[in-house]
């Protein structure tokens, strides 16, 4: 069975910002909350560079070890999905995050918050594949299609790759030797535990 | 444990779950979230953002139907890089995009704005109906009534003030059709004050580069960059204007190990992946680029072959070099001589080399001089004509270069003919309507202020008015205007208000008009200035993408969009208003004479006919709608480098994907298109050419044609002018003609048949016979290196009008003041006034503004974009760490920009960074809906204000506009930032 990875080419990311609005029309997410999400270290200093972030779908992932009501499970892809209908917006699994994936809509006044909402790598829920409860509640399902997350896809220069683990680090591989550089596998080594090795 | 398996089948589509729901009447994508109770606190926390009627669902009826995806191809309506879009439809409405992996231009990729596209189809802050101003209150009118009072109040300014008074502004946003039709449309209203944004994006590009070898466009193409060893982008960042090109660029710099140098007074988020970084004082391109220049004379590095076979009077260009030592070029731009021996050294040394250039190039008061100045170093280095070098311009709008083509220019008619008598001619046997008419329809203009009266044709043959000057053309006193009247309407198509420079002086202009008609998909800035109470109208008009039709990406390709929905709401497409508003005016008739009209609109694919019948004197004669839609269909055969598709193939086969112009020949001729300009490496039948036989053929004593170059397989083996029926017989080549195609010149020729050249003749006889004998029809000139009808025939340094450096205006001062395109231009006297008043001294920073990778334009569709909005919430200014340090900013912070014209002053907040040098300071241009502090966002028409809004750079920014072109100076002005 595949195991599906993100990997970002921070020599790549030039932050267009297409893998956030691709998100968005993918599974109409709504203002306020961003599945993905690019961030800028040294902001408009020599050495800057951004990465694409969103849920890493780690190994043990630390949300689910953390979680009050067990709302994780870890699909036989490796994607780490949650349940909303178990889920209790506790907040928890924001603090184990190490990459700040969950998403938490403000549903009162006093910072209350509702279900947790997070990168579902483009694989929904639960709910039975193509269910209109499936879409309601957690987007689309490209990977049931299969299909890869839009995000990925829509990548304007192609930094951020989407796919089994081991053919997207081939590629990242293979990138490095060409241009002879690399920032490395950025986050890999916190999500699952190894990196890429050039 | 929850597990749910996954089988990884694609047995069902996710359209099914969306499909169901339309049926049902209830469900739109939109509603997901709502449902699982996600969007209601953060709609609450939004504040502004209204997720209204489920417009989708209803437009798609409640009838069953079943899971049927219709899969539609249009292109992004953002830059010009031409990202095929693949929309998914159920029952009438735009549910998915998929990534579009057939097409070799984006290959499935998109930036911000083109992966969050499908809402503007959807986008409730559409205008929704046409609207008039009354009494200062937005009222909601029919679609006829609009017609009808338009029309009539047209009708009655110009019985009183002439057809000149009005002022018709196009879009770089139309489609090749609606900009052909509109160019039309004001010629036979009698006027040629029509434009459109390449005035203040490219107008100068187009200047310098059709002066120098021909044709004013990209030489190459973004798929080519993957083959150069050496790139130099200057005053561009395409990481964020052109996002998806850096998958080429950065492509070509890892495969190659090229050297990627950035060239900029800002370090871009394109500068961040460059090899070296160069940064310069704004508006001092010139220096920089004879800096260069410098060194490759000084150390022999130039291509002495290629300039002795196809560069004319490179000399002169040597002797301006020599002033530029590096010790000047230091003091004038602040780069050091080493850092340009060095990039000097790349790109004549590591070749191919490509320069790459965007507005940081051609927004100056002298931006075709610094256009001319980067052709003359591509010429000096040979990198010009071969796969991995050229002039990489990448143009900004979706189809600027296409309504450059079709002539939304006041200087031209479509497809660069002039406005010479010849050129008019030309069309009008095209339009089939009498030359006499159209002449009838132009003002005679009285004699004023001392200059000579203009006839009927003296004025239809007299260049129109700029888009960066229409406010002084309402403002100035009469005498001052060359023409009958100054402008009284002014009607806006698809264009921003908030993106020509000094806007207190244009809101002036806009409360004096007296009609103000804006057709466009939203309000746009000139809904919310305050400035008009009554005669204002609003046209609500569809995206292109709700419309069939062509567009020319910047590489020239061009490609067939297919409407992917119906008009949303009320609005109708720019075809159907210019055809309803010239019926109104009386001269439908010959608008659409030879175009089919379908239920009052007229057909895309008819005007695409027209124009090919038109369009010989820039290639746009071969690519018919029938032969782009095959291209649409077969995207996926076309190679990623060379852009070709295999010989072999039976509908597209050895053809250039989108046929980039030129094009040569009828349809059925099968010209590939020319994916490399002036390559002489290939046939001209494979696309290969000469640089252009433009300019004649000797000066002073020297040959205007090339030496021992030639084309691949051509019988003419040395230059040659370009080809008439004249040449032809001198060459016995006319018996190559056929007899129709003969009979054809000799009627257009008449009496002077030996005038009847490849670009007038209507059979394409001269075109064919030309690519059979391996000619460029052409010619085969010399490139200029001086070019001695321009201003400046040598480039030459000029300060800013606005310049921070005072004691270098003596030496380095601007043109004297001169009339240009109908207005004066008093760049000088303006300049000499702000060194007297030593404005440098209270304005002591230096502004620029660019674009932002979310926002485009005018930013008013952009900005209502919820996906887009969301991501850039504050207009703002970038200044220097420690220019925010002396003035006590802190980050974030809400500062005034002051202006030093018109008491003009900015509120926005501050981002402090070091992207910007010490003493600059850099904004944005797509924001509006701000003005002086205050908040507009009440004068929009109810539920069509943008999501976000802000300061206009423009409020602030200043006097000065190119001679050739009337461009506008964007990047090198004077501010001063306080805190708020």
């Amino acid at each position: 069975m595949a195991r599906m990875k993100f990997l970002c080419d921070a020599d790549r990311c030039i932050e267009c910002n297409a893998c956030v609005t691709a998100c968005k029309n993918e599974h109409e997410v709504p203002w306020g909350i961003n599945r993905r999400r690019v961030v800028t270290l040294n902001d408009g200093k020599p050495g800057e560079r951004s990465v694409s972030m969103a849920c890493m779908h780690c190994t043990d992932a630390p949300c689910a070890a953390v979680c009050p009501v067990n709302c994780f499970y870890t699909t036989a892809d490796a994607v780490v999905l949650h349940s909303k209908d178990i889920c209790i917006g506790c907040g928890y699994c924001f603090y184990a995050c190490p990459f700040g994936a969950p998403q938490y809509p403000r549903v009162g006044n006093f910072g209350s918050r509702g279900k947790m909402d997070k990168c579902t790598y483009c694989s929904g829920g639960p709910e039975a594949d193509f269910s209109t409860a499936e879409y309601e509640k957690y987007g689309s399902n490209r990977l049931a299609e299969g299909k890869l997350p839009l995000c990925a896809e829509m990548c304007s220069t192609k930094a951020l790759l989407a796919g089994d683990g081991e053919m997207i680090a081939e590629i990242y591989k293979q990138r490095v030797i060409k241009r002879g550089y690399g920032s490395g596998a950025w986050g890999w080594k916190t999500a699952y535990r190894e990196t890429v090795a050039i | 444990m929850l597990i749910k398996r996954r089988s990884g089948e694609a047995s069902r589509s996710k359209h099914q779950a969306v499909a169901a729901g339309l049926a049902a009447g209830v469900l739109d994508r939109r509603a997901f979230l709502r449902r699982s109770g996600l969007t209601a606190g953060a709609l609450a926390a939004a504040g502004t953002i209204q997720l209204g009627a489920v417009r989708k669902a209803q437009a798609a009826g409640s009838s069953a139907v079943g899971p049927d995806t219709v899969i539609k191809k249009n292109v992004c309506t953002h830059c010009s890089v031409g990202c095929t879009v693949t929309a998914e439809v159920v029952n009438g409405v735009w549910v998915g995009q998929e990534p579009s992996y057939a097409s070799p231009i984006n290959r499935g990729t998109h930036c911000a704005k083109g992966a969050a596209i499908r809402e503007l189809v959807s986008s409730d802050r559409r205008l929704k109906y046409p609207m008039k101003l009354e009494g200062g209150q937005w009222k909601r009118i029919s679609w006829d009534q609009a017609y009808e009072e338009i029309g009539d109040k047209l009708m009655a300014i110009r019985e009183k003030n002439g057809a000149d008074s009005v002022y018709w502004l196009g879009s770089a946003k139309f489609t090749n059709e609606a900009s052909y039709l509109m160019r039309k449309f004001a010629a036979l209203w009698g006027t040629n004050s029509i434009d459109h944004q390449a005035r203040i994006c490219h107008s100068t590009t187009v200047a310098g580069v059709a002066n120098t070898w021909g044709y004013g466009a990209q030489t190459n193409s973004y798929n080519d960059i993957r083959n150069a060893k050496t790139m130099i982008v200057l005053g561009g960042n395409p990481a964020e204007a052109h996002p998806v090109s850096l998958q080429h660029v950065l492509s070509g710099k890892e495969i190659n190990r090229a050297n990627m140098i950035v060239i900029d007074p800002r370090f871009t988020r394109t500068a961040a992946h460059a090899t070296e970084y160069v940064r310069i004082r704004s508006g001092t391109d010139i220096p920089v680029v004879y800096g260069i220049l410098w060194h490759i004379f000084q150390n022999g590095w130039e291509d002495k072959e290629f300039i002795a076979q196809r560069v004319y009077a490179m000399d002169d260009v040597r002797k301006e070099v020599a002033k530029w030592t590096p010790d000047e070029v230091e003091r004038v731009s602040g780069v050091p001589g080493e850092q340009l021996k060095r990039v000097a050294e790349k790109f004549a040394k590591e070749k191919p080399a490509t320069l790459i250039w965007c507005m940081g190039a051609t927004q100056h008061t002298v931006g075709t001089a610094n256009v001319r100045a980067l052709c003359i170093l591509c010429l000096a280095t040979g990198n010009v004509g071969k796969p991995g070098t050229g002039a990489n311009i990448f143009r900004g709008h979706t189809n600027v270069q296409g309504a450059t083509d079709l002539g939304l220019d006041v200087t031209t008619l479509p497809l660069y003919y002039g406005l010479v008598e010849g050129g008019w001619r030309h069309w009008a046997r095209v339009w089939d309507v009498p030359y006499e008419w159209l002449q009838s329809r132009f003002d005679e203009v009285p004699a004023q202020a001392g200059r000579k009266a203009r006839t009927r044709k003296e004025n239809m043959e007299a260049p129109g008015i700029t888009s960066t000057r229409w406010f002084d053309a309402v403002n100035l006193p009469p005498e001052q205007i060359d023409q009958r009247s100054p402008v009284k309407a002014f009607m806006v198509f698809g264009h921003g208000g908030n993106t020509v420079t000094r806007m207190p002086e244009a809101i002036e202009g806009m409360n004096k008009l007296e009609l103000l008609v804006v057709a466009d998909p939203h309000p746009t800035t000139f809904a919310a200035l305050d400035a008009r109470q009554d005669n204002t109208y609003l046209l609500p008009i569809c995206t292109s993408l709700e419309m069939d039709g062509s567009r020319t990406a910047s590489n020239r390709s061009i490609q067939w969009g297919e409407q992917i929905v119906q008009p949303a709401f009320e609005s109708k497409n720019d075809y159907e208003v210019l055809y309803k508003l010239a019926t109104k005016l009386g001269f439908a008739d010959k608008l659409c004479k030879n175009i089919k009209v379908e239920n009052g609109i007229p057909v895309a694919e008819d005007i695409l006919r027209e124009i090919n019948r038109g369009g010989w004197s820039t290639g746009y004669s071969g690519q018919s709608p029938e032969r782009l839609k095959a291209h649409m269909r077969n995207q996926h055969k076309f190679d990623l480098i060379t852009l070709r598709a295999p010989k072999d193939d039976p509908e597209v086969g050895g053809d250039y994907y989108g046929l980039p112009w030129p094009c040569w020949g009828k349809p059925e001729l099968k010209h590939p298109g020319s994916a490399i300009l002036y390559n002489t490496n290939l046939h001209v039948k494979e696309g290969g050419g000469t640089f252009r036989a433009r300019f004649g053929t000797e000066r002073n004593g020297a040959t205007l044609l090339a030496e021992d170059s030639f084309s691949k397989g051509s019988d003419l083996t040395d230059g040659y002018p370009e080809f008439t029926f004249g040449v032809f017989k001198k060459l016995g080549w006319d018996k190559d003609l056929t007899e129709e195609e003969r009979a054809t010149i000799l009627k257009i020729g008449g009496e002077k048949p030996d005038t009847v050249s490849w670009a007038t003749d209507l059979s394409g006889g001269i075109q064919r016979v030309c690519l059979e004998h391996g000619v460029s029809p052409f010619g085969n000139g010399k490139a200029r290196a001086n070019a001695w009808n321009l201003p400046d025939p040598v480039p030459v340094h000029r300060e800013p009008i606005y310049s921070p450096r005072p004691d270098l205006v003596a030496k380095y001062p601007t043109r004297p003041d001169e009339r240009q395109l109908r207005v004066p231009n008093i760049g000088l006297t303006v300049q000499k006034a702000v060194v007297d008043k030593g404005i440098a001294k209270d304005f002591p920073i230096i502004l620029t503004s660019g674009r932002l990778v979310e926002y485009e334009g005018g930013g008013e569709e952009t900005r209502s974009n919820p996906w887009l909005a969301e991501l850039q919430q504050d207009m703002f200014v970038e200044i220097n760490t420690g220019d925010a340090a002396d003035r006590g900013i802190k980050d974030g912070q809400f500062v005034w920009v002051y202006g030093p014209e018109n008491s003009s002053k900015a509120k926005v907040k501050a981002l402090v960074t070091d992207r910007v040098g010490k003493g600059v300071a850099f904004m944005p241009f797509h924001f509006s809906g701000w003005y002086q502090g205050k908040d507009m966002r009440d004068y929009y028409p109810k539920g069509t204000d943008p999501v976000v809004l802000g300061e206009s750079v423009n409020t602030v920014t200043t006097y000065g506009f190119d001679p050739v072109t009337g461009m506008q100076e964007t990047k090198c002005t004077l501010c001063q930032i306080k805190a708020a």
